[in-house]
């Protein structure tokens, strides 16, 4: 159903043929994905597949060797996409002598949102992520998983219509964790495209479909169900461990 | 909009650490305040020895400040040798003989003057009539280089700072955050240099002021000029910092072009007399932002020249500025193509 949907309708993110290599290394070897409209994608590979060169790829921050990536229907990187994506990096890149709620009206003029707007939003993530209480303090005081929420509540600031997280719950104890996955279920019913990179199976399976990344080859796509199917296996694991072999 | 935002952001940023706005500003201060010290003091006056010399002449060299000791020829050689006096007197036949202690030249050279003018003075009584264009007489050589100190502890610091900071953006990931926002290149760049700009306005400001007033450093000219020369020095070491930390992966590393980057300038902008180097080399001074800013402050403190004869220099100050301006933000295509 998927596929024949995304043929009529143009995805909201897609790559094409993307190969990228730094200097003679080359890191990711001709990838084709697709994400429609108002869905969740989620990349799974271990640390060093190439996950997070793909998802920076996307965002626009780095650019394919070969190949091409469209987002919302331009070609990227753009400036003007921008600021249609909200990005969550792997490691926190915060200012950390600043306070947090300086760190959120940096970003907030970054994107240009107006003083009211701001003040609004400001306060809507921050008690999504359950940090209201802790707006004036510096973020060098923080400890890990609160600056991991800080930084995701800097990508959903402005309300961008894709969001592209790289690791987003590393860090975050169980119980924000499923507040965080309620969030992105509710982002996505209102109409927004997440690609979250992961390298936990069982977050995996929250995912609508899933993107299997080993060496820079992106060796499966399809639902968590389908590709569980497909290979007959019980868990993502085995699947992943399926498609990792046959490769080999 | 968003290069108001990155400038306040650095503003904030250099708010909270108030250790590194106490060490821009008192440092520079401090080290200022010891070279006045040193290089304040009085005209030297060399002990000098003397065997058998005739009365007239020691009266001369008393006259010339100098401080006599009588000996023996076998006690002067003994107090030579302990480097007790700078130089020994020996009138044989008339003539005198000067043996110098020698390890230290302008000591032998402070002898050397002073026995002459003694000797001359015991010929011919007409004194000659000194004025001075510039400067002035007993003008100490922190005078004369106190103005090139300034410019170069402006240049100095703030290419630390402005280094560290920037690379501490790109170590930290911030850089790649920001660039994954509609943030154009040439905003962040322009955003720093206010930010940075407003910081050393009132860094190098306070530093003019308290060679001038409090270190009591020569100047003639207008402080106005000063402060110009100075923030322009600032803004040229803010842009070449920022410009050299896209080649450091650490602060180590920036540490590092402090010998590349600032040690030749200080040693071409005039600090030291070059007139006697080959004429090609001393041109070498003619590529370094410093050459300019020092040239122009000395016109302005020691020579009280306007306008007119510094505006090569802050012309150059700023060709310098526009010129790391665009090489940063061509440098940051690195990180993000567009």
């Amino acid at each position: 159903m998927d596929r024949a949907t995304s043929i009529n309708h143009l995805p909201c993110i897609r790559a094409d043929h993307i190969n990228k290599s730094f200097g003679k290394k080359p890191v990711l070897f001709d990838i084709n994905i697709e994400v429609p409209y108002s869905q969740i994608l989620g990349l799974l590979g271990p640390s060093g597949s190439g996950k997070t060169t793909l998802v920076k790829l996307i965002a626009g921050i780095e650019t394919a060797t070969s190949g091409e990536i469209y987002l919302l229907g331009e070609k990227m990187p753009s400036l003007k996409m921008m600021s249609k994506v909200g990005y969550m990096a792997q490691s926190d890149a915060l200012y950390g002598e600043l306070t947090a709620l300086e760190n959120l009206q940096f970003f907030a003029s970054m994107y240009e949102l107006s003083k009211a707007r701001q003040k609004q939003r400001i306060e809507e993530v921050m008690q999504l992520v359950e940090l209201s209480g802790h707006l004036k303090k510096q973020v060098k005081q923080y400890s890990g998983g609160m600056k991991r929420r800080l930084s995701l509540a800097i990508a959903l600031l402005h309300e961008p219509p894709v969001l592209i997280l790289d690791e987003p719950t590393v860090g975050i104890d169980p119980v924000l964790r499923k507040s965080v996955w309620e969030e992105l279920y509710k982002l996505r019913s209102n109409g927004t495209t997440i690609l979250v990179t992961t390298h936990v199976m069982d977050e995996a399976e929250k995912c609508d479909n899933l993107g299997m990344i080993r060496e820079g080859k992106l060796i499966a796509v399809g639902s968590p169900y389908e590709l569980k199917k497909a290979t007959s296996s019980n868990t993502i694991e085995d699947a992943f461990l399926f498609y990792g072999g046959a490769r080999e | 909009m968003r290069v108001k935002a990155v400038m306040l952001r650095i503003l904030r940023q250099q708010g909270h650490d108030k250790r590194t706005i106490g060490l821009m500003i008192l440092a520079p201060m401090l080290v200022l305040t010891l070279m006045s010290f040193i290089f304040n003091g009085a005209e030297y006056h060399p002990k000098i020895g003397v065997v058998n010399a005739p009365l007239s002449f020691i009266n001369k060299l008393e006259d010339n400040d100098a401080k006599i000791v009588r000996y023996s020829e076998y006690e002067a050689e003994n107090a030579l040798e302990l480097s007790k006096i700078d130089a020994v007197i020996n009138f044989r036949g008339g003539i005198p003989y000067i043996k110098l202690e020698g390890s230290d030249p302008s000591k032998s050279n402070a002898v050397i003057r002073l026995t002459q003018n003694a000797l001359q003075q015991t010929i011919s009584m007409i004194k000659p009539d000194i004025t001075y264009l510039y400067g002035y007489k007993n003008m100490s050589s922190f005078d004369n280089f106190g103005p090139i100190l300034i410019g170069f502890f402006i240049f100095f610091f703030v290419f630390l700072i402005a280094g560290v900071s920037f690379l501490s953006e790109r170590d930290t990931g911030t850089l790649e955050r920001i660039l994954a926002t509609p943030l154009r290149r040439w905003e962040l760049v322009m955003g720093y240099i206010l930010g940075f700009g407003v910081f050393t306005i009132l860094q190098s400001s306070l530093i003019a002021w308290y060679s001038i007033s409090i270190l009591n450093i020569m100047m003639v000219g207008s402080f106005i000029l000063v402060l110009l020369i100075t923030i322009l020095t600032a803004l040229v070491a803010l842009t070449i910092g920022t410009f050299i930390s896209a080649y450091a992966n650490n602060e180590l590393q920036m540490i590092q072009f402090i010998p590349i980057i600032v040690v030749p300038q200080v040693f071409f902008s005039g600090l030291f007399d070059l007139s006697t180097m080959t004429p090609w080399l001393q041109y070498i001074g003619r590529i370094m932002p410093l050459w300019y800013a020092a040239d122009a402050l000395r016109n302005i403190m020691i020579r009280g020249k306007g306008w007119n004869d510094i505006a090569t220099d802050v012309v150059v100050l700023i060709a310098f500025c526009a010129f790391f301006t665009v090489a940063n933000i061509l440098a940051l295509k690195k990180h993000r193509k567009i």
